[in-house]
């Protein structure tokens, strides 16, 4: 059947309403079960010595005065697990040349940054265990160390793993069009430096693990904060040597994921290879100095890059060349070299032109292993694009969004392939810049700013519009040989009361997910959402699938939930119209009821069907079919990935004399196909929005030239907080997806993706007639300061 | 553990109403005292250095950070967690808010973020929106954003003060 979505009052209308969240109403009352809510029979506590030096050969572990400690029982050195867990190399077949050196739950004879995992002490309470593990001497010989991004190549630099022949990881040149020529005999031309800072995902809840081994059934079962419960039972499966069938990892409430929980973290393989040697449930929880020091850093980028522009300002050219430094390690196993390809695959997203050239250049560095956070490169080729659009404006006195309004893909060339030869299937720019231009009243703002600017105060607007890839095929792990699945399933019951069950192999961090599936899954049969219990998070229940990354919950798993739930409706109806006599086509199910399609009577409630099924199944005729439970998977196929689009603006002060940055308003409109529900939707750009605003105001790790991490808790590492952030007015366009029936693409990365540039280039706009601009982030006080030339050296 | 910490002491308190001894080890933290030695898990520890508020509790009519008080110092006061708040129905509107704004997306933050929110609330009145901000900004939320969480108070103290009707929560 196919749903009528323009159609606001056919029956089951809930893809496109607000429906409540099922999961609120306990979390509201601290009826939430996250990992450490958990304690099981038996249970220990692990904590882990971890290395003070950024490089270090490890000489010899003296463990005996930690072993007297009461409560501690055992204590594991990285040999100890090398011997049940073997090593993972996070590389991938299709980023070419991309190379890292084996890694093991925790260091061998080396260890290779601050906070990599050396020694494990299990006891029989944390605290017995962070007590013993202060009692390990390890005998380090410091070693020389890589730190600096930009010279991690030169000859002078020490080569951090030597087997490995140089410090470089990845490279990737794509070039298309004749970029020099272009840049020769151009109108103009302009450059600049970025920088954006080495940020951290900070989830409330740590990471968090507890693995139960039972050598009796030789299963083990590992309750995990997570985003890829299946990804996870293949990495546990693989590195301890269990068949995959016997691992099973469950995923109850995630306290934020945002990318960080994506991710084999060797401390948590090395819980699981400890619950596996001593056959009981040992808990590892991270505490927030270990968050800082080895949960995924991201964003550490330094790109120069150029763009030519035409005397109508067309954009002829955009040339960049992207540095990030990834630590020690690529991250097992999607690998640290993404980030940099996206830089590659995303400059340049939203406009219309021929020439392009990007390479980026991963390195090594004794810093905490980076990897893939939330809007994974996308804040960086956002920065660096509307940077360039906005400076290639001012130099030939062009508005912003006139230059915009020129360059971006005019809305009904699709489908279309980009420079980067990214392939779009349907996008919006025009009209959502109408949109997003009509929602802040633009010119009005402008006759704000030049108020305040005759005031002496300094107000800016900035604009910067993107592209966020979404609904990720194979093409992003799987051709590389990662058994991460891009496919997802959904399984869809009906119980004896009428009641639906719906299984789905995405997972729910708190955006929404198990809501979203309910209304669709809802709608799909044709019973109301409270009549759909969803679960997820369990890989021994749920359908096969990749879980929670790259927006991908709504578009693929939604598109599997609708499926299998029309297809039960099918093989409802089929049993309704045999116990009716009438014939299947004539009937619908409404609200828990089959119905006469065309006349809308009741025939017969759900709950007195599936009586009739589960109890009294010898009424019904011979050979009917009476399976009230269907499975479908979904995978997308016609495009590599579902582009959305969008567009920020953000309104803010610069006080020239404190170099301070107020944030007035935020606005966003953007377009993430069918919008299956609206509250949900908004709210993940709000928050998307908010971790964008950190990025380009707070957020940035500092390492000293010793590769020691400086500001390792929340005190030194500053969030955004309520006091500190704007409302927002988010407006959407829909353009659905002709790839699945439901339509959608993700919604979860947008906000982050492009609020930092908006609020870099409104800063400039503020700066600008004061001859000061600045590109490297997150935009302090000083960093304003010193662009203003109000402090020196 | 060390001597130093196994030194434990005893302490009577109320919580959630409800009379509780206890013996503590003198280094033991209000908030690990309640996850794990009285079962209430509703309050969580995230930062442990008191700077993002998802531990917060109400000890004798504040709002108190679990990870920064120690369970020692709780003889004879009066504590109320988030399943205490819950069962009496005494925050039943602002839980109801948050539900209605989405002003919770993980949930971990959430239980601080009410107690901190109803201890604004109590103060009575109507506070403006950057005083709401203002009142929370010890507590971090890192999916919301904030603003829904802002609307849902907003909306509570309109509602107790009598200008809306409950249930009306700005969408």
């Amino acid at each position: 059947m196919t749903i009528q979505f323009g159609n606001p009052d056919r029956p089951n209308s809930y893809i496109g309403k607000t429906v409540p969240r099922p999961n609120a109403g306990r979390l509201v009352e601290g009826r939430g079960k996250y990992v450490d809510d958990i304690t099981l029979p038996r249970m220990l506590h692990v904590a882990f010595v971890r290395s003070p030096f950024a490089h270090a050969k490890i000489l010899g572990i003296d463990a005996e005065e930690a072993k007297s400690v009461k409560g501690v029982l055992r204590i594991f050195t990285g040999a100890d697990l090398a011997e049940i867990c073997t090593p993972w190399v996070a590389v991938l077949e299709h980023l070419k040349g991309l190379k890292s050196p084996p890694e093991y739950p925790m260091a061998l004879d080396r260890a290779c940054w601050v906070g990599e995992p050396v020694v494990a002490v299990v006891a029989t309470s944390r605290s017995a265990a962070e007590d013993g593990a202060a009692l390990v001497e390890v005998d380090y010989d410091p070693l020389p160390i890589v730190t600096d991004m930009m010279s991690a190549l030169d000859a002078t630099t020490p080569v951090l793993h030597t087997e490995l022949g140089d410090n470089l990881a990845f490279q990737r040149l794509h070039e298309e069009g004749d970029v020099d020529s272009v840049f020769q005999t151009a109108h103009k031309v302009v450059s600049a430096h970025f920088k954006t800072g080495r940020h951290t995902g900070v989830t409330p809840e740590p990471r968090s693990i507890l693995v139960d081994w039972n050598p009796a059934e030789r299963q083990m079962t590992a309750y995990h904060a997570t985003q890829a419960p299946h990804m996870m039972q293949t990495a546990l499966a693989e590195h301890l040597d269990i068949p995959e069938s016997r691992v099973r990892v469950i995923c109850g409430d995630v306290g934020g994921s945002y990318g960080i929980k994506v991710h084999v973290y060797p401390d948590e393989v090395a819980t699981a290879a400890i619950a596996k040697i001593m056959a009981r449930p040992v808990k590892f929880i991270a505490d927030r100095l270990e968050s800082f020091t080895t949960d995924i850093h991201a964003r550490d980028h330094e790109i120069e890059a150029r763009i030519a522009v035409d005397a109508e300002g067309k954009i002829l050219a955009i040339d960049v060349d992207d540095w990030t430094a990834i630590g020690a390690y690529s991250v097992y196993p999607r690998t640290s070299a993404i980030e940099g390809n996206q830089v590659v695959n995303l400059c340049g997203g939203p406009y219309d032109f021929a020439n392009y050239r990007a390479k980026t250049t991963v390195v090594f560095q004794n810093k905490t292993p980076t990897c893939q956070y939330r809007a994974v490169g996308h804040p960086i080729a956002v920065t660096v694009t509307e940077g360039l659009v906005d400076m290639a404006a001012a130099a030939l006195g062009m508005d912003p969004v006139e230059i915009r309004r020129r360059n971006m893909y005019a809305d009904d060339v699709y489908p279309v392939t980009s420079p980067a030869k990214m392939r779009f299937e349907g996008l919006s720019h025009h009209q959502s810049m109408d949109k997003l231009v009509a929602l802040m009243d633009y010119d009005a703002l402008r006759a704000d700013q030049a108020e305040a600017r005759a005031r002496g105060v300094h107000r800016g607007i900035g604009i910067a519009s993107f592209i966020e890839l979404t609904n990720p095929s194979p093409f992003m792990y799987g051709i590389g040989g990662a058994r991460i699945s891009a496919q997802d399933g959904c399984t869809v019951r009906m119980d004896p009361d009428g009641s639906i069950v719906a299984l789905s192999g995405v997972t729910e961090q708190g955006q929404g997910t198990e809501a979203m599936l309910s209304q669709i899954v809802a709608e799909g049969v044709g019973v109301h959402p409270e009549n759909v219990r969803v679960i997820t998070g369990d890989t021994q229940v749920t359908p096969y699938g990749g879980g929670t990354w790259a927006s991908r919950g709504a578009g693929i798993g939604g598109e599997a939930a609708l499926r299998s739930a029309q297809a039960l409706r099918d093989s409802i109806l089929e049993v309704a119209a045999a116990m009716l006599q009438a014939d299947q086509a004539s009937l619908d199910i409404r609200d828990g009821q089959v119905v006469d399609t065309d006349t809308g009577a009741q025939r017969m409630p759900l709950e007195e069907l599936g009586r009739i099924v589960y109890f009294r199944g010898d009424t019904l005729p011979d050979g009917l079919p009476r399976e009230l439970v269907q499975t479908r998977h979904y995978i997308t196929s016609e495009y590599p990935f579902a582009f959305t689009n969008g567009v920020q603006a953000s309104y803010l002060e610069v006080d020239t004399e404190t170099g301070i940055v107020t944030l007035l308003k935020h606005w966003c409109v953007e377009d993430c196909g069918r919008i299956i529900n609206p509250q949900l939707v908004d709210e993940q750009i709000r928050g998307g929005i908010v971790q964008g605003l950190g990025g380009a105001l707070f957020e940035e790790i500092h390492y000293d030239s010793e590769g020691q991490l400086l500001n390792g808790s929340m005190a030194d590492y500053l969030v955004p907080m309520a006091g500190e952030m704007p409302d927002m007015i988010v407006g959407h366009v829909e353009t659905p997806t002709k790839e699945s029936a439901l339509g959608a693409k993700g919604a979860g990365e947008a906000g982050t993706a492009g609020a930092p540039a908006a609020v870099m280039n409104a800063i400039n706009d503020a700066l600008r007639p004061l001859g000061a601009q600045v590109t490297e982030m997150p935009f302090t006080p000083e960093r304003i300061l010193r662009a203003l030339g109000s402090i020196e050296d | 553990m060390t001597r130093i910490f196994a030194d434990q002491i005893d302490v009577e308190l109320t919580v959630n109403g409800e009379p509780v001894e206890a013996r503590v080890p003198v280094g033991q933290h209000v908030i690990d005292f309640l996850r794990q030695n009285l079962g209430l898990t509703g309050a969580h520890a995230s930062c442990e250095h008191g700077v993002c508020g998802a531990c917060t509790i109400r000890v004798d009519g504040s709002s108190v950070r679990g990870c920064l008080m120690l369970a020692a110092q709780l003889d004879g006061a009066d504590v109320w967690t988030i399943e205490g708040l819950s069962d009496s129905d005494s925050i039943r509107d602002l839980q109801e808010a948050f539900i209605a704004r989405n002003a919770l997306q993980c949930g971990f933050c959430t239980p601080g973020m009410l107690v901190a929110a109803e201890e604004l609330l109590a103060q009575g009145g109507v506070p403006e929106r950057t005083a709401i901000r203002e009142h929370l900004s010890g507590n971090y939320c890192r999916c919301t954003g904030y603003e829904a969480i802002v609307d849902a108070v907003e909306t509570v103290a309109r509602q107790r003060a009598g200008q809306v009707q409950s249930g009306k929560v700005r969408a």
